[in-house]
């Protein structure tokens, strides 16, 4: 049976909402239990957590192995310059000949090591959805509008001081299938180079106060309160421009291996 | 170390990442044309067997002459159109960047790396919300006892690191993010 002309699409059966709230709850408490007893903190995701339906048949179940050598290869990583970014592409908006829609904004910040030492000359790039929530992807099949003044990839190396900036416009949230009515919260992906290999990060900074965080496996998939806090940039009115864009402020830290056996392994 | 932060959490990265990260020759690590390239090739699978189409695998490794400290050039652009105008056929980066094609499979031509018998690899895909490193041992360049990671492994986790020559300067190399019930699942690694 087709929908009437104007009607949303009808998705085929998927479990609900509440089905998948309960999941992330009970994995949350078992968490909060774990660390009450004096369990580790996580500050990253676990690879298999059932809510994100992805993750059942794409986590390795045998425990990560660690490689106990200073030479290992992955404690040295590739260099980038200005060869490989071009003045403008960390302007999401001005790709194109016109401007495009939505609430323009900087977002800006420093990506650090975890001595808190700047990870410079280093490429940084994002990509998003734009103010409808819409990817320039062909596979996104949101029908939501497309935007021919957006595309959303942008891309820069850190400066001296860590620090990395973009003008952008703000995502708007989308659907997605892992259950029925599943919304992303918005967000930008950031994809991160440290000096070291093993020190590369993919990742996703979100917006303060979006109500549908409790609601995304993905951003739950964090279990730790303040590590998924960190998640979210600190709206920042000294960022923010007369006239002209809102400012956010979101800072980076590379995990990796520590820091003492990193500078014997180079 | 007097401070230690706490590490941004990952994210997976999506399904949407193939008009962003992907570039032209990114699998080209080697200058076009060198006698002394080899393939390095494969296919990702998850733990029903079935291929992932949406895996992106990135490769680090040192230069032929053992060198880690790279080169820019990976993703060269012209700085009027801001096209990628691919690498510069001179410079050896290291770096490589792969988007797994509809069935899964990758393919990379690069030059023997000096110094160490493997090429690092990191995978990222929709649904792995944190992503895998592992290596591929290049079988004529390594000494398995010689090399302690792969000598304190059991020779069935020990094979999924090696790959497998396949004709004169090309190997395979699967990577199984899950066992599958007739494959092993790949070794991966962290480091610490
Ligand atoms: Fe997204």
């Amino acid at each position: 049976m087709t929908n009437p002309p104007g009607t949303p699409p009808q998705p085929p059966r998927l479990e609900t909402q509440q089905t998948i709230s309960a999941e992330i709850a009970e994995i949350r408490d078992a968490y909060g239990k774990a660390v009450a007893e004096g369990g580790p903190r996580r500050d990253h995701p676990d690879r298999d957590y059932p809510p994100y339906r992805s993750s059942v048949l794409r986590h390795p179940k045998h425990a990560l192995v660690v490689p106990r050598d200073p030479e290992a290869a992955e404690l040295t990583g590739p260099v980038f310059g200005v060869t490989d970014v071009t003045e403008l592409d960390n302007d999401l908006t001005r790709q194109h000949l016109g401007e495009p829609l939505g609430e323009r904004m900087l977002v800006t910040g420093r990506v650090l090591d975890r001595a808190g030492r700047p990870v410079r000359g280093q490429l940084v790039e994002i990509w998003q959805a734009n103010a409808s929530g819409r990817y320039a992807h062909q596979r996104d099949q949101h029908p939501a509008p497309l935007d021919p003044n957006f595309t959303g990839v942008g891309r820069c190396l850190t400066d001296d001081d860590g620090r990395y900036s973009f003008v952008t416009i703000k995502p708007g949230p989308y659907p997605w299938r892992n259950h029925n009515n599943a919304w992303r919260p918005a967000h930008i992906h950031f994809s991160l180079f440290g000096t070291a290999f093993a020190q590369r990060l993919v990742t996703q900074m979100y917006f303060p106060g979006d109500p549908l965080f409790d609601f995304d496996p993905i951003m739950q998939a964090v279990t730790d309160d303040s590590a998924r806090r960190r998640l979210v940039a600190d709206y920042d009115h000294n960022l923010s421009t007369h006239e002209w864009s809102l400012g956010y402020r979101w800072d980076i830290v590379l995990d990796g291996p520590a820091a003492t056996w990193m500078e014997e392994g180079r | 170390m007097s401070t230690s932060l706490p590490p941004t959490a990952s994210q997976t990265v999506g399904p949407f990442y193939g008009y962003a990260l992907p570039f032209a020759g990114g699998g080209d690590i080697a200058p076009a044309g060198h006698p002394d390239t080899i393939t390095l090739h494969g296919t990702v699978y998850d733990g029903a067997g079935a291929p992932i189409p949406d895996a992106l695998l990135e490769f680090w490794q040192p230069a032929p002459d053992g060198s880690r400290a790279g080169a820019p050039g990976s993703l060269r652009r012209d700085p009027v159109t801001g096209a990628v105008i691919g690498r510069d056929g001179l410079a050896f980066t290291g770096f490589g960047r792969v988007a797994a094609d509809a069935d899964g499979h990758y393919l990379l031509r690069t030059l023997p790396p000096g110094g160490v018998p493997y090429i690092s690899v990191c995978v990222f895909a929709r649904g792995l919300l944190h992503h895998l490193f592992t290596r591929a041992y290049l079988p004529e360049l390594t000494d398995i006892d010689g090399e302690p990671l792969l000598a304190s492994l059991p020779p069935h986790r020990r094979a999924t690191l090696l790959a497998v020559p396949e004709h004169e300067r090309v190997y395979r190399f699967d990577v199984r993010l899950q066992a599958d019930g007739v494959h092993e699942e790949t070794v991966f690694l962290a480091f610490e």
